[in-house]
C-alpha cells in the first residue's frame, strides 16, 4: 500500500526523472516503429504482390521473425556493435541510437508480416479492378495500403505494444545508464532489483497508461475512419 | 467528349483459355465492330467471363492473340469493364469515381463526378460509403466508374446478376443510354430475354467455343446451329 501512494505522488507530481525516462521511453519507441514502418510496409506490400524464387521461404522466415526473441536482437546486435565488432567504429554501443536498431529489428518483422497478409488479401479483391484500370505497380502498392489502412493501424498498433513492451535488447545494447539510454522498461527492472518498488510501480503505471491511450486512440480514428470510407 | 472509337475492332484469333487442365475458351475466332451491343449468351461454364475477361486484357490467352484496333497488347485506356462481382474501393462513392479519373488521368472535378453519378441514378450519395451500398447501388457505381474512363468500348459480365427486377430495368435503362452516347457495349447474360430487349448481335458460346455468332434478331428467330435451337428452346446443354 505504501508503494501504491508513493508511485502515485511520483506520478501526479510529474517526477522529472521519471519524466525524463519516460520522454526517452517515447523517443526511442516511437523512431524505431517509424522506422520500420518506412522499411517493413513497403517490403511487405513488395512481398504480397510479386512472385520469386524463396518467396513462401521469405513468408515462413518473416513470420518467424515476429517472435525473435529480443534478448536474442540485442546480443547479435550487441557483437556487431561492440568496439570489436564489424561495426564497433561506428560507436554506438550504450547509446539510444543502439536501442532504436535493436528496437527496428524487433518490429520490421511484424509490419512486413502483418502488412504482406493485409495486403495479399487485399489485392485478392481489387486484383481485376486495378488490371482493368491499368494502374501501374506504385499505383497499386499505394492503392492497397491506403485502402488498407484501417488494418495497418492495428499492425502499427501492435508494433508499438512491442517496441514500449521491450527491455530484453534495449538493455543489452543501451546498457540501462541513468539519464541517458535507462528507459520506463529498463528502469523497472533495475528498480525491482534494487527493491525501489514505488518507482517501479509509477513507471509501470506510466507505460501502461500510454499503451491504453494509443490503442483508444487509434480504434477511436479507425472507428471514425471506417463511418467515413467504409 | 468522346475520342474516336480506336479500340475497335476487337478481333480474337484462335484463343484458347485453359486453368488447371481445363479448356475454359477453345480456339475463339471473332471480330467485334462498332455499333449495337454485342451480347454473350450460353450456359454456365461455357464461357463467357472468359472471353470478356480476354476480350478486355485483365486475363491473357494461352494461345492465340487479341487485338484492340489493330494493335496487339495495348493498354485499356479506351475500353472498361463491369466485373460480375465489382470490388469497391474502401473509400466513399465520390472517392470511387475520382480514384477512376485520376488512374485514366482524367482532370476530375466534382461536376464531373455528380454527371456521372446522376447518370447512373445515384446522385447526392457522393459522401457514402461505397461499401455500405446495396448491391443494385453498387452495380450503378461500378458502371458509373467504368464510364469515368471515357471508353470507347464497355465490356459488362452480367451486370444484371441477381439483381430484383426493378434495379435489372434501371441497369438496362442505364446500358441503352450508354449505348446511345456510341460506346460499344460487350455483355454477357444468362437471360435470354435480357438478351432480346438490349443485343444489336449476339455470340452463343458452348464448351468455350463459339457456336453461332449473329444479329440478334436473326439469331433468337431462326438459330442456325442444333446446338442453338436447343438452348433457344430451353433444353439442357450439356
Amino acid at each position: 500500500m505504501h508503494s501504491d501512494v508513493s508511485a502515485l505522488e511520483l506520478v501526479l507530481t510529474a517526477d522529472s526523472a521519471l519524466l525524463a525516462i519516460v520522454r526517452l521511453s517515447l523517443a526511442v519507441s516511437l523512431s524505431a516503429v517509424a522506422v520500420s514502418a518506412v522499411i517493413g510496409i513497403p517490403f511487405g506490400a513488395f512481398v504480397a504482390l510479386n512472385r520469386f524464387p524463396g518467396r513462401e521461404a521469405l513468408i515462413v522466415l518473416l513470420n518467424a521473425l515476429m517472435g525473435l526473441p529480443p534478448v536474442v536482437a540485442g546480443l547479435v546486435l550487441y557483437l556487431l556493435l561492440s568496439r570489436s565488432g564489424p561495426l564497433g567504429s561506428w560507436g554506438l554501443l550504450f547509446t539510444p541510437t543502439a536501442m532504436i536498431i535493436a528496437q527496428t529489428i524487433l518490429v520490421t518483422p511484424i509490419f512486413a508480416a502483418l502488412t504482406r497478409q493485409t495486403i495479399e488479401d487485399l489485392w485478392r479483391e481489387y486484383r481485376d479492378e486495378l488490371t482493368a484500370m491499368n494502374v501501374g505497380p506504385f499505383g497499386r502498392v499505394a492503392t492497397l495500403i491506403w485502402d488498407g489502412r484501417f488494418s495497418l493501424v492495428v499492425t502499427l498498433l501492435a508494433g508499438f505494444g512491442r517496441a514500449a513492451a521491450e527491455v530484453g535488447a534495449i538493455i543489452i545494447v543501451g546498457g540501462n545508464i541513468n539519464g541517458y539510454t535507462r528507459t520506463m522498461t529498463t528502469a523497472i527492472a533495475l528498480e525491482t532489483s534494487k527493491g525501489d518498488l514505488p518507482l517501479a510501480m509509477g513507471l509501470g503505471a506510466v507505460l501502461i497508461t500510454i499503451v491504453i491511450a494509443v490503442n483508444a486512440l487509434a480504434w477511436l480514428a479507425r472507428r471514425a475512419g471506417e463511418r467515413i470510407a467504409g | 467528349m468522346r475520342a474516336a472509337l480506336s479500340d475497335l475492332p476487337i478481333h480474337l484469333e484462335g484463343v484458347s483459355v485453359h486453368s488447371r487442365g481445363v479448356t475454359i475458351l477453345d480456339r475463339v475466332t471473332l471480330r467485334i465492330e462498332a455499333g449495337p451491343p454485342t451480347v454473350l449468351i450460353g450456359p454456365n461454364g461455357s464461357g463467357k467471363t472468359s472471353l470478356l475477361r480476354t476480350a478486355m486484357g485483365v486475363d491473357r490467352p494461352t494461345q492465340g492473340r487479341v487485338t484492340w484496333g489493330g494493335l496487339e497488347g495495348a493498354p485499356p485506356i479506351r475500353r472498361s469493364i463491369v466485373l460480375q462481382r465489382p470490388a469497391m474501393l474502401r473509400r466513399t462513392v465520390a472517392a470511387n469515381l475520382s480514384y477512376a479519373l485520376r488512374v485514366a488521368r482524367i482532370p476530375h472535378r466534382a461536376a464531373r463526378i455528380d454527371e456521372l453519378l446522376a447518370m447512373v441514378g445515384l446522385a447526392g450519395l457522393n459522401k457514402r460509403p461505397a461499401r455500405r451500398l446495396s448491391g443494385g447501388e453498387q452495380q450503378r457505381l461500378a458502371l458509373a466508374r467504368a464510364l469515368a474512363r471515357d471508353p470507347a468500348v464497355l465490356f459488362l459480365d452480367e451486370p444484371t446478376a441477381s439483381l430484383d427486377p426493378a434495379s435489372t430495368k434501371a441497369i438496362e435503362d442505364i446500358i441503352r443510354a450508354i449505348a446511345a452516347s456510341g460506346i460499344k457495349i460487350v455483355m454477357s447474360t444468362h437471360d435470354l430475354g435480357e438478351a432480346r430487349r438490349l443485343a444489336g448481335e449476339i455470340i452463343l458460346l458452348h464448351r468455350g467455343r463459339v457456336v453461332e455468332h449473329a444479329n440478334a434478331v436473326q439469331l433468337l428467330n431462326s438459330p442456325a446451329t442444333a446446338e442453338a435451337r436447343a438452348f433457344l428452346a430451353g433444353e439442357l446443354l450439356v
